[in-house]
């Protein structure tokens, strides 16, 4: 699995943070998303593509 | 487990594609048909009164979902067709071009209108905003470099003023409460949104009503006050909140309020679901029945909604999430989460409302405001403070938890 994000589409709503804490942060600064590990374990999938429906900006790609 | 062979979701956008999304991710196989009035590819609200009322996106890149990813849903996706009755004893919605659709589940997700005023929309230059394609015109008249009046500065309404402002031109707001967002969030956190206005050279007219608009040649020339004065204009925003879409639900049989009125589960009827801004649900930590006009709540009440739908009521699951909402006014995110009521006692918890920097930058400005009713915090709000809202939020959904 790896994961892509569209920085510039997110609105810093932190719903991925919820979804799955070990994979997004937010920058102090604007909530913007960062990806703490780009290609994360098989594991975490449920959670990443919870995170991924749960973001209002569609800005995170799942790619299996 | 309810057998369902034919899904029909009625209204195309957030929350409609979500529930298609979930409906497929949960191993729905059957027939699904999507309904939408408008003919777009579904596209997203947010950007509109922000990035692209600005021109700083192109259109398309509000779209929802990508055509590959639609396809993926494997919908008779049905764009530009209003619904224009149903028969939940029957079980069939009817569309505007005579077709009835039979179904064994549905989800409503049609949203909202915008309310327009007892006048003025007769003249050209005078807008309402919830459509691309609204979005499109208004821009396209705000190139021309006119004098724009906001009427009303809600959220929407104070995005408006702070785009259009920011493309230069000369804009006033009116509102008849006494700073902007005092309905959404109060007039503490309003007056701040209102310094924000002035600081920018937005001209405030708070405690105002609009009595009328004068034209010339079918054109608005002016916005009358209930004072008396007269600001003269070329454009129009009309931004005094919305109306639930359930026009197309008279005669239905459901219960319609303020939105199609739902269950805790979100279901209005049996085998019928709402979700979205549309939706009107009794909240179990609100103590009461609620509607949000929340982007992330279109995500959430769909996910809700559709795998109540599949699963049978015996196994539905109550929606009771913690609001979350956002504006956008010059560069300065606000975010809600919970409930702001304007009656609230506001704490500042952390950060600064009033940053005394020697060059008065208003970015400085962050905090975050938590909002109590009887000494409870039922919500909080971030300025600036994505992040450290986010611990709060976590609070209150342990709070609402319990
Ligand atoms: C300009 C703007 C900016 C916004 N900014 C923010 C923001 O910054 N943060 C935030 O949290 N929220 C924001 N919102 C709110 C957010 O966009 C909504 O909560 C969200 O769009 C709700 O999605 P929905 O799918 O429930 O309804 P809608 O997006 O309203 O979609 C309903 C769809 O149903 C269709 N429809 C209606 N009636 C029928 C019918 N009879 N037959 C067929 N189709 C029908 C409509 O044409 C429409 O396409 C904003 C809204 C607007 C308009
Ligand atoms: S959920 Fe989406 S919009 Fe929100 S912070 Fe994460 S990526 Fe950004």
């Amino acid at each position: 699995m790896k994961i892509l994000i569209d920085e510039g589409k997110c609105v810093g709503a932190g719903q991925c943070v919820l979804a799955a804490a070990d994979v997004f942060d937010q920058r102090d600064e604007d909530g913007i998303v960062i990806l703490l590990d780009a290609v994360p374990p098989h594991e975490l999938l449920p959670q990443v593509q919870d995170a991924a429906a749960r973001c209002p900006a569609l800005a995170i790609e799942v790619v299996e | 487990m309810p057998t369902l062979d034919h899904i029909v979701l009625v209204g195309a956008s957030a929350a409609g594609l979500t529930a298609a999304d979930a409906l497929r991710r949960e191993g729905f196989t059957g027939t699904l048909t999507m309904v939408g009035e408008e003919l777009r590819t579904p596209y997203d609200r947010p950007p509109l009164s922000k990035q692209v009322l600005a021109g700083d996106w192109e259109p398309h890149r509000s779209t929802l979902r990508q055509d590959t990813d639609i396809q993926r849903l494997r919908m008779n996706l049905r764009l530009g067709c209003r619904a224009t009755g149903l028969d939940t004893a029957e079980r069939v919605v009817t569309l505007a071009d005579g077709d009835r659709l039979g179904y064994d589940g549905l989800i409503i997700t049609t949203g909202l209108r915008p309310r327009r005023l007892p006048f003025g929309h007769e003249l050209a230059g005078v807008h309402v905003l919830r459509t691309l394609d609204e979005t499109l015109t208004l821009r396209a008249q705000l190139l021309a470099g006119p004098r724009v009046v906001v009427i009303g500065a809600g959220f929407l309404g104070s995005e408006i003023a702070a785009t259009t402002r920011g493309l230069g031109l000369d804009v006033t707001l009116v509102d008849v409460e006494p700073t902007p967002l005092a309905r959404q969030v109060g007039t503490w956190v309003g007056g701040l949104a209102g310094d924000m206005h002035r600081d920018h050279g937005v001209r405030l007219r708070m405690r105002r009503h609009v009595t009328g608009m004068t034209g010339d040649n079918g054109r608005v020339t002016a916005v009358v006050l209930d004072d008396g004065t007269r600001l003269p204009a070329d454009v129009v925003v009309v931004a005094i909140g919305s109306v639930p879409a359930t026009e197309w639900l008279a005669g239905s049989g459901l219960a319609l309020g303020d939105g199609v009125l739902c269950d805790v589960t979100c279901r209005a009827a049996p085998r019928v679901y709402a979700a979205g801004d549309v939706a009107n649900w009794p909240h179990p930590a609100a103590g009461g029945r609620v509607r949000l006009e929340q982007r992330t709540n279109a995500t959430q009440q769909a996910l809700t909604a559709a795998k109540n739908l599949l699963s049978g009521p015996a196994e539905a699951v109550p929606y009771a999430p913690v609001p979350f909402g956002w504006t956008d006014h010059y560069g300065t995110k606000i975010q809600t989460c919970g409930w702001c009521p304007s009656d609230a006692t506001i704490e500042v918890v952390d950060g600064d409302p009033q940053p005394r920097k020697a060059d008065g930058d208003p970015q400085a400005r962050k905090f975050v405001a938590l909002y109590k009713v009887d000494g409870r915090v039922v919500g909080a709000l971030g300025w600036n403070s994505a992040r450290a809202l986010r611990e709060y939020r976590s609070h209150l959904t342990e709070n609402s938890a319990a």
